[in-house]
């Protein structure tokens, strides 16, 4: 009886110094300079496959630009849309699709005249690195022996959507039925097929460059999904439009194309 | 048709794994509060903090480390793998992590109903010369079954909660893996309200079913300890 009190109270001081309300001034929260909105903070919704090439260059911008903080939030681009449709507090939208930044649009969301495509990606097929898995092209996916095929969740990833078009133009839609796991962007279907527990994945091509633990064995043909396209534009709601402005434009810009191009992004047909 | 039953999924998903877990944290909860309240010893305090880590940690934590132990790399999937079976991403998996975040509650409540049983009973079982396992089964047990079945109602309804270690660890295969709160999540991220909304009306029946019978055993308990303590 004694005992459990004992136990009991463990579990109660245990949750109460987990949380993090109970440690008091963390000394992340007195960053200085982010207390109160720095004179120029800028917030974008970036597509996560952007995410190493836009940390670059988000860096430079902000070496260029002194005074002025680029902070990044990454995700799936149907849940930025969704973050953003809600009134999430952000400047620039990255899409990793038209159909998300046409869906902003169509509410009013962006600024139209600011929109434009920045960069173009292609569609592969991975397995993990160290494994003789006798996939060899999408047609293998069809074979008892493949198990688990990560991709997006279709319906806010924009990967795993144009993966499953992939799959319907060539005929797999079926064969694949119940091997998909859908994640929650495509960096998890990465790490899915990177850490060994998928058999097969379908991601970008400069997703697939980050680690030395995935091979591609295939590339989507260009006309089995729709075009992959990244458009960015300043949101109707920035709150610092000129300044949200000027970093669209940087990132169609040469210095920010060097770096695209040097992550494996291509440039969008004119 | 199809689409109806492929609707439905989620539900009986979250139901056989919830039972399956539940059925599991069951044995291995009676059993570890029965096994600590026998032996105590200098390490005691630390095996009790290894059994409640999964209750503080949090669940994304407790998904992280099963990912560890069960992946391709890890050293129990390595061993399943051997046999030709692998956990991630199946539905076992969706068992296992519903079933450790849920033991500590087992564990606990079935802990603190043993240790409520009055001794006097057990050592008087003991002067007849009865069998420690039989005393356990027939005196002991019975006498902390309210607290015991509580202990599996929080259990349940843990189990059919649970989202963040399952998300990590079973991941999201609609037909296989996809829960009522794994179903929930993805259906706000894709701004499906409609099925968001749904599927939270089915969590909430069935938590609100389980806390009205909770209260109900726990009401009940008083009764029930009184007509168990005759046999």
């Amino acid at each position: 009886m004694k005992r459990t009190s004992v136990v009991l109270w463990l579990v109660v001081a245990a949750i109460l110094l987990s949380h993090p309300a109970v440690i008091p001034a963390s000394p992340r929260n007195s960053r200085p300079g982010s207390a109160p909105a720095s004179a120029s903070e800028i917030t974008v919704s970036a597509a996560i496959s952007l995410k190493d090439a836009l940390d670059e260059i988000g860096k430079e911008y902000e070496a260029r630009h002194p005074g002025v903080e680029v902070v990044a939030n990454y995700g799936g681009s149907g849940t930025l849309r969704n973050q953003i449709e809600q009134g999430a507090p952000v400047d620039a939208f990255f899409s990793a699709s038209e159909k998300d930044m046409d869906a902003l649009n169509a509410k009013g969301l962006i600024q139209p005249d600011t929109r434009r495509d920045i960069v173009a990606n292609t569609l592969v097929l991975i397995v993990p690195a160290d494994r003789d898995s006798g996939i060899h092209d999408f047609k293998d996916l069809a074979s008892a022996q493949v198990k688990t095929i990560a991709i997006g969740e279709p319906a806010t990833v924009p990967a795993g959507m144009y993966a499953q078009q992939a799959f319907a133009a060539l005929g797999l839609t079926a064969a694949v039925h119940g091997k998909l796991v859908l994640a929650k962007d495509v960096r998890q279907a990465l790490t899915y097929v990177a850490t060994g527990n998928a058999d097969a994945g379908v991601v970008y091509s400069t997703d697939a460059r980050i680690t030395s633990k995935v091979r591609v064995v295939a590339t989507a043909p260009a006309n089995s999904h729709d075009p992959i396209v990244y458009p960015a534009a300043v949101l109707k709601g920035a709150h610092d439009a000129s300044a949200a402005r000027a970093l669209v434009e940087y990132l169609g810009a040469e210095d920010a194309k060097v770096i695209f191009q040097k992550y494996g992004f291509t440039l969008p047909p004119q | 048709m199809d689409a109806i039953s492929q609707d439905l999924s989620p539900l009986w998903i979250s139901l056989a794994t919830s039972v399956t877990a539940t059925a599991i944290t069951m044995i291995a909860g009676i059993a570890a509060a029965a096994w600590r309240q026998r032996r105590t010893g200098p390490l005691s305090p630390i095996v009790d903090a290894i059994f409640l880590l999964p209750l503080v940690l949090p669940p994304t934590v407790v998904g992280f480390a099963l990912l560890l132990l069960f992946g391709r790399n890890g050293p129990l999937g390595k061993l399943l793998l051997g046999v030709g079976a692998t956990v991630v991403f199946s539905w076992p998996a969706t068992v296992i992590a519903a079933a450790v975040v849920s033991f500590p509650l087992m564990y606990l409540t079935s802990r603190a109903a043993l240790d409520q049983v009055d001794p006097h009973f057990l050592q008087a079982a003991r002067t007849l010369g009865v069998t420690e396992w039989r005393i356990f089964r027939r005196v002991a047990l019975p006498l902390a079954w309210p607290g015991v079945l509580a202990g599996t109602i929080l259990s349940f309804a843990r189990a059919m909660g649970e989202f963040g270690a399952t998300l990590m660890v079973a991941g999201n295969i609609p037909g296989r893996t996809e829960t009522i709160p794994i179903a929930i999540y993805f259906a706000v991220e894709a701004d499906d309200l409609r099925a968001a909304l749904r599927w939270s009306a089915a969590e909430l029946g069935i938590s609100f079913v389980l806390l009205a019978a909770l209260y109900y055993w726990t009401h009940a308990a008083g009764r029930g300890r009184a007509r168990w303590a005759r046999i």
